[in-house]
């Protein structure tokens, strides 16, 4: 006896087809009103900025004049920012993961440990803004500098470089650590000449979009109390300092029309930052990058 | 290495230099314990997964294990090396000696343990490397660093895998490039460079086509005659093709443990006989 009645799947196949066909619509509108959104904001910002970016724009220093003002301090704070943060999460955040997924047991404990870093990827920046005021503001009285900053906005990105660092490494097939170990190599050394090796393209990718995330972020450096206009450059670590998104957030607030302009200005300067960081998250990947 | 070399080769006049001798000569003259295992358990959690093993592994032998899947056979052979511990919930007693030494010791630091006891593992997993590196790996991590001792190791390992030829021209190339069959004779290349004193297979050829299947094969017969060879196989063919000593497993117990032909012609126990009969399994 058959069970499957050839006439009623022909009857189906209209309808089947016809649904497979609308969810593809479905998708690919969507993708299409995502990229649209994108496309006036990129175009908005260009027409509006474009004038702006100028050599003077990047040499001069904020200004209550729309055409004096200039982006230098902040850019310069970005970057020394940046010069904090990446040490310090890329190295904490690879060695929590080596360890918890290398050393530490599976038992509860572990388990709690990693649902909480899990939970502190989705705690709001603020909340960062107000701990880091507490601990490096003023009990390290580290000051509003960049280190303090630095040391805050660490803290933020960490869990998400644990969690891409951790992914990247259990991503590393089991029988190449067998194959390590089973000629007598340590742990260590399986860990720097097979684990890592493998793992790089991907704790690089995590740990620059993590990066990237640190420098368009605000809301804990307005917390730290960091100034918006500054006008020198620092000249250390525990320096003032200013940032890029602070710097735009300034300007969109005030009640000059021209100050928008110079606003999308620094916008696009931002996004350039975060295109260049993302193209090395790219190369790097395409180097280190090895199929199993 | 090159004492290596000589050692290897005493040991093979020795074993090949037919003396005038009796039968009872025969008998004193046996080979050479390499690996003892004596009153051995293995317990996963609660699982008792080998119970009371009792083998002795020879010198220049090929010994075989087989046995239905889950009875054990290939956490025996990662148990003599110690790669049984990389799962945490194992727990042993009993003794495995490697050369009149107890591995189980926790004094034994398993890194020694290890570059003597070489393994070969049932899907081939060589590095995503280079030729060379793959073999000049094991090399490496014991502190060679000296460009031309590699060399000479690289090409003796290759040549000692039977896979030199195929592979002088492209030592740079990644070992990926290669198809099943190389590839894991790459891998027992790197298991030689190491310069081990025994070598398990787990299931060496299963993932492999008959032809790479019969090279590996000869290849095993070949190294027996400079290393202690423990395979596991689920080819009982194969077993009897290769192997001078063959353990049947069964349930985490070893039912028989007897000269290869004897096991395949005369088998003592029923369930052996059933066995290797096809009757279950």
């Amino acid at each position: 006896m058959k069970y499957i009645d050839n006439t009623d799947v022909m009857k189906r196949m209209k309808s089947r087809l016809k649904m497979n066909k609308v969810w593809k619509s479905i998708f690919l509108i969507a993708t299409g009103l995502a990229l649209l959104t994108l496309v006036i904001l990129l175009a908005r910002i260009i027409t509006q900025g474009a004038g702006y970016l100028n050599w003077d724009f990047f040499n001069n220093f904020g200004s209550r004049f729309p055409e004096k003002a200039g982006i230098k301090a902040a850019l310069i704070g970005s970057v020394y920012l940046m010069l904090v943060i990446a040490p310090v999460s890329i190295i904490l955040g690879v060695g929590t993961a080596i360890y918890l997924e290398e050393y530490a047991k599976k038992n509860k404990f572990t388990s709690f440990i990693q649902m909480n870093i899990s939970n502190l990827a989705g705690v709001p920046s603020i909340v960062f803004g107000l701990l880091g005021l507490t601990i490096f503001v003023r009990m390290f009285l580290l000051g509003k500098s960049i280190l303090a900053a630095g040391f805050t906005m660490s803290l933020l990105i960490l869990p998400v470089i644990i969690v891409a660092a951790q992914e990247a490494i259990r991503a590393v097939p089991k029988e190449q650590r067998e194959a390590s170990y089973g000629m007598g190599a340590t742990k260590w050394q399986t860990i720097t000449r097979v684990v890592l090796p493998a793992a790089v393209p991907g704790i690089l990718t995590g740990s620059i979009l993590a990066l990237s995330r640190a420098v368009g972020e605000t809301a804990p450096l307005v917390v730290l109390g960091i100034p918006v206009i500054l006008q020198f450059l620092p000249d250390g670590l525990l320096s003032q300092f200013t940032t890029l998104p602070l710097q735009i957030y300034d300007w969109a607030k005030r009640p000059q029309e021209e100050f928008q302009f110079v606003a999308a200005a620094g916008i696009i300067v931002l996004m350039i930052f975060l295109i260049l960081m993302n193209s090395i998250a790219i190369m790097i990947r395409n180097k280190f990058q090895k199929r199993y | 290495m090159v004492e290596l070399m000589i050692k290897n080769e005493k040991a093979k006049a020795t074993i090949k230099t037919p003396s005038p001798m009796t039968s009872e000569h025969i008998q004193t003259v046996e080979k050479n314990t390499v690996v003892q295992t004596k009153g051995f358990n293995l317990w996963y959690g609660d699982h008792h997964a080998l119970k009371d093993i009792n083998l002795d592994i020879k010198e220049n032998e090929v010994t075989a294990i087989i046995g239905p899947s889950g009875c054990g056979k290939s956490t025996y052979i990662k148990a003599l090396n110690r790669m049984v511990e990389l799962v945490p919930i194992v727990k042993t007693n009993g003794e495995i000696n490697y050369r009149g030494r107890n591995i189980l010791d926790p004094s034994y630091e398993v890194e020694e343990l290890r570059t003597k006891v070489g393994m070969v593992f049932q899907k081939p997993n060589p590095f995503p490397k280079s030729i060379y590196d793959n073999i000049a790996y094991g090399p490496r991590i014991h502190g060679i660093k000296n460009k031309k001792i590699l060399d000479e190791i690289v090409e003796k390992s290759l040549r000692g895998a039977a896979i030199w030829d195929e592979v002088k021209d492209r030592l740079n190339q990644n070992a990926y490039g290669l198809s099943g069959g190389q590839q894991q004779r790459i891998c027992i290349a790197r298991c030689l460079a190491i310069e081990p004193d025994v070598i398990l297979m787990d299931e060496p050829t299963s993932a492999l086509d008959p032809i790479s299947t019969l090279k590996v094969e000869e290849l095993v017969q070949e190294l027996k005659d400079n290393y202690s060879i423990i395979i596991v196989t689920h080819n009982m063919q194969q077993a009897a093709r290769i192997s001078d000593k063959t353990a049947f497993f069964l349930n985490g117990e070893v039912v028989e443990f007897d000269q290869t032909d004897k096991i395949f012609s005369t088998p003592r126990d029923k369930r052996t006989e059933d066995y290797i009969s096809g009757r279950f399994g």
